[in-house]
C-alpha cells in the first residue's frame, strides 16, 4: 500500500481556500458584517446629535467600537458549522495539528471579513468627521486590530463551541481582551488629531496582534480538543 | 511498511461512566474486525479512542511498524481514516469541491474513486441535496483516495441500500486484501469474515473500582 | 504532599477539620481589625473617610489573590489532570468575583467623597473592573458546558490565557490612562502610608485572607460533595 501524504503547506493552502469560500459565500458572508457595521455606525449621530464638532472628535473611539462589534458577532459561528456537520473529523486526519487548523480559520475569517470592514474603516471615519488624511493610518491600524480580533474571537468561539449560548457567552468572554487594541487603535487616531506621534501606538497594536498570533492557536488547539473528543 | 495495532488494557470512560475496561486485542494488516454489542456500549467511543480523537482513561494504544513504535500524531495524519456515523460535509458546497478539498487535504487524487463509488453524476450538487445512502458514498471516497491502513468504519452500510452495501463490503474486502485493516462497528454483520469482538459492559465491581470522585 | 492531597476524599478528611479554625481565627481577626480600624487616627486631608481604606485595599489584595490561586489550580488542572485542581478553580471563581465587586464597591464609595465622583475612570479601578468582567466570564463559561471535564479543560484555557494577558489589558489602560491626563494623579502614592495605619491594614488583610481560606475550604468541600453525588446519579442510569 503507497501511502500519499500532502505536505504541511498544500494542506494549509486547501484549507485556507476551502474556509475563504464559505466565509465569503454561506449565509450572506461579509455582507452581514458590513451591514451591521454601517447600521451602526448611522445609529451614531442619530443617538448623539449632528452635530460635527461632537462627531469629529469621538468619531475614532466610536469606529473602534464599531469594529470590535461588528468583528465579534461575525465569528460566532466560526468553528459551529464545521463542528455540527463532523467536519473536523476529517480534518483532524490531515498534517495540520488542531491548533494551526484553528489559525487558519481565523485568518480566512479575517481575510473574507475583518479586511473589508478595515477598508471601510477610513470611510465611516471621514463619514463622522474624521479628517481626510488620516485614511491611511486609519486602514492599517483597523487591519492589524481586526486581525487582533479574529484571533481572539476565535479562541472565545473555541471555547463556547457547542454551548448554545453562543453569541453572549463569547461576548462576555471575549470583549475584555478586546480592551488593549481598542485603547491603542483610538489612542492612535487621538494622537494624529492631537498631532502627536502615533507610531507607539501603532507599534502597540502591532505588538498585540503578533501576541495573539502567537498565543491563540495554543488555546484554541487545546480548547477544540476538549471540545471535540 | 506493515503496521499493527496493538490494544493493552485499554479502558474508556464518557462522563462519570465507565464504558470499557480492560480491553486487550490485536490487529494486523489484512485483519478485519466487526465490533458489536448493545447501543450505549461504547462502540462509538472506542472506535473515536482509537483515532486518537480522545484520550483513553487508562491503558495502551500502540501502532507498531517494523518493531518500532509510532506517535500517535504521525498515525492520525498518515495511517488511519475514520468515517463516523455523521457524514463530514459542508452542505453548501458541491460533491466535486468536497472531493477536491479533501484529495488536497488528506492526499490522493478523486479520479478512481469518483468512478469506484459511481458518483459522476453527483458532481455539481451541493451535498445537502443528497440522500444519506449518496452522502456515505460520497464519505466513502475518501478512504480510496487517500490510501492509509487502518479503517475505523461507524456502521459504514447504515443508510446503504442493498446494491451499495455489496459495493462498500467489496471495497472492504479489496482494501483488507492489499493488507490494509479495518475496524467497523456495525448491528448487522459483516457480509465477509471477519474478526468479532463483542462489547460488553464493565461489571459493577469494574465501575465501583474505575469511579472515584 | 501535592500529589498524596491531591486526591480528593484525602484532602477532605484533612481539610474538614481545619475549616472551623480557619472560620475563628477569621472572625477573631475581623472584630480586631475592624476595632483597629475605628481606633486608627483620622487622616489630616480625608478625614473619617479614610477607613473605607481598611475594607477597600484588603478586598482588592484578596481579588488578586485569588485570581492567582485560580491559575495555578489551572495549570495544575490542565497540565497534571487533578480533579481537585479543577474543582478549587471553580469553587474560588466566585470568590474571587464577590471580593473584586467589594473592592470596586468601596473603591466608589471612598471616590465619592475624595474625588466628588462616583466613578473615576483610572487606571487601576477600570483593570479592577475588567477583573471582575473576567470573573464573570470564567463564571458563566462553566456553567453553560454540561460535561464536567470538558467546562474544567475551557475554563482552565481561559484562565491561563487571562493569567498572561490581563497585565497587558492593565498596561494598556495605564497608557490610555496617561493619554488623558486626568484628575487621578490626586489618589497615587499619596502621603506614605504612617504605621498608625498600616496595623489595622494588616490585620484587616489577613482576616480576609483567612475570610477568603475559608470560604475556599466550604465551597471546595460542597464541590467535592457535588460531583460524587452527580457521580452517583450517573451510575444510577446503568442498572
Amino acid at each position: 500500500m503507497s501511502r500519499v501524504t500532502p505536505s504541511l503547506t498544500q494542506a494549509a493552502f486547501a484549507l485556507l481556500k476551502r474556509d475563504l469560500g464559505l466565509s465569503l459565500t454561506r449565509s450572506g458572508g461579509p455582507l452581514l458584517a458590513i451591514g451591521f457595521y454601517l447600521t451602526l455606525m448611522a445609529m451614531i449621530p442619530l443617538s448623539l446629535g449632528p452635530d460635527q464638532a461632537v462627531l469629529s472628535r469621538i468619531a475614532a473611539g466610536l469606529t473602534w467600537l464599531c469594529l470590535a462589534l461588528s468583528s465579534l458577532l461575525s465569528l460566532e459561528r466560526l468553528f459551529e458549522r464545521d463542528y455540527e456537520d463532523a467536519m473536523f473529523d476529517v480534518l483532524r486526519l490531515g498534517p495540520l495539528p488542531l491548533g494551526l487548523i484553528a489559525l487558519l480559520k481565523c485568518l480566512s475569517q479575517w481575510l473574507g471579513t475583518g479586511v473589508i470592514l478595515s477598508l471601510l474603516t477610513p470611510v465611516v471615519m471621514i463619514i463622522l468627521g474624521a479628517p481626510v488624511d488620516m485614511s491611511l493610518m486609519a486602514l492599517t491600524s483597523a487591519l492589524l486590530g481586526s486581525l487582533s480580533f479574529a484571533l481572539i474571537g476565535g479562541m472565545g468561539a473555541a471555547l463556547s463551541l457547542g454551548t448554545r449560548k453562543g453569541g453572549v457567552l463569547m461576548a462576555l468572554l471575549v470583549l475584555p481582551f478586546y480592551v488593549p487594541p481598542v485603547i491603542f487603535g483610538a489612542g492612535l487616531m487621538q494622537a494624529m488629531q492631537t498631532q502627536s506621534s502615533p507610531w507607539q501606538a501603532l507599534a502597540f497594536l502591532g505588538a498585540y496582534a503578533l501576541f495573539a498570533l502567537a498565543l491563540t492557536p495554543v488555546a484554541m488547539g487545546a480548547a477544540l480538543r476538549s471540545a471535540l473528543n | 511498511m506493515v503496521m499493527e495495532l496493538q490494544v493493552e488494557g485499554l479502558a474508556l470512560r464518557k462522563g462519570y461512566n465507565l464504558l470499557i475496561s480492560n480491553l486487550y486485542f490485536a490487529l494486523k494488516p489484512g485483519e478485519g474486525m466487526s465490533l458489536t454489542g448493545e447501543n450505549g456500549v461504547g462502540k462509538t467511543t472506542l472506535l473515536r479512542t482509537l483515532a486518537g480523537f480522545s484520550a483513553p482513561f487508562a491503558g495502551r494504544i500502540a501502532f507498531v511498524e517494523n518493531g518500532a513504535q509510532l506517535e500517535s500524531e504521525d498515525v492520525r495524519a498518515r495511517n488511519i481514516h475514520v468515517l463516523g456515523h455523521h457524514d463530514a460535509l459542508s452542505p453548501s458546497r458541491t460533491v466535486a469541491q468536497e472531493l477536491a478539498f479533501q484529495a488536497k487535504f488528506l492526499g490522493g487524487e478523486p479520479a478512481a474513486a469518483i468512478a469506484a463509488l459511481r458518483l459522476e453524476t453527483l458532481l455539481d450538487l451541493e451535498t445537502r441535496y443528497l440522500s444519506a445512502g449518496q452522502k456515505r458514498r460520497l464519505s466513502c471516497a475518501r478512504l480510496l483516495m487517500a490510501k492509509r491502513e487502518l479503517w475505523l468504519l461507524d456502521e459504514p452500510m447504515a443508510p446503504l441500500d442493498a446494491d451499495h452495501r455489496a459495493l462498500l463490503a467489496r471495497l472492504m474486502q479489496a482494501h483488507l486484501a492489499e493488507g490494509g485493516m479495518l475496524i467497523a462497528a456495525v448491528h448487522d454483520p459483516l457480509p465477509f469474515q471477519t474478526r468479532d469482538l463483542r462489547l460488553t459492559r464493565p461489571t459493577r465491581e469494574q465501575q465501583e473500582a474505575a469511579i472515584g470522585v | 504532599m501535592i500529589n498524596w492531597l491531591a486526591n480528593p476524599e484525602r484532602f477532605s478528611s484533612v481539610a474538614r477539620p481545619v475549616r472551623p479554625w480557619l472560620g475563628a481565627v477569621a472572625a477573631a481577626l475581623l472584630v480586631w481589625g475592624l476595632a483597629l480600624s475605628f481606633l486608627s487616627p483620622e487622616d489630616y486631608q480625608q478625614g473619617d473617610t479614610v477607613r473605607i481604606m481598611y475594607i477597600h485595599v484588603p478586598a482588592a489584595w484578596m481579588a488578586m489573590a485569588v485570581y492567582g490561586i485560580m491559575g495555578v489550580a489551572s495549570f495544575f488542572g490542565l497540565i497534571f489532570r487533578h480533579a481537585l485542581a479543577d474543582a478549587a478553580a471553580k469553587a474560588i471563581a466566585p470568590i474571587g468575583a464577590v471580593f473584586t465587586a467589594l473592592a470596586l464597591l468601596t473603591g466608589s464609595l471612598w471616590g465619592k467623597p475624595m474625588w466628588g465622583t462616583w466613578w473615576q475612570w483610572d487606571g487601576r479601578m477600570t483593570s479592577v473592573l475588567v477583573l471582575f468582567l473576567f470573573y464573570i466570564g470564567y463564571i458563566a463559561l462553566h456553567a453553560s458546558i454540561e460535561d464536567e471535564q470538558r467546562a474544567a479543560k475551557s475554563t482552565a484555557i481561559l484562565a491561563l490565557v487571562g493569567l498572561i494577558n490581563l497585565p497587558v489589558i492593565k498596561f494598556s489602560v495605564e497608557w490610555w490612562n496617561s493619554l488623558h491626563q486626568g484628575a487621578s494623579i490626586f489618589v497615587k502614592g499619596g502621603p506614605t502610608i504612617e504605621a498608625s495605619m498600616r496595623w489595622p491594614l494588616y490585620v484587616m488583610g489577613l482576616a480576609y485572607l483567612f475570610l477568603m481560606l475559608w470560604l475556599f475550604l466550604i465551597r471546595l468541600d460542597s464541590e467535592i460533595l457535588n460531583r460524587k453525588y452527580r457521580a452517583l446519579r450517573a451510575r444510577l442510569a446503568l442498572n
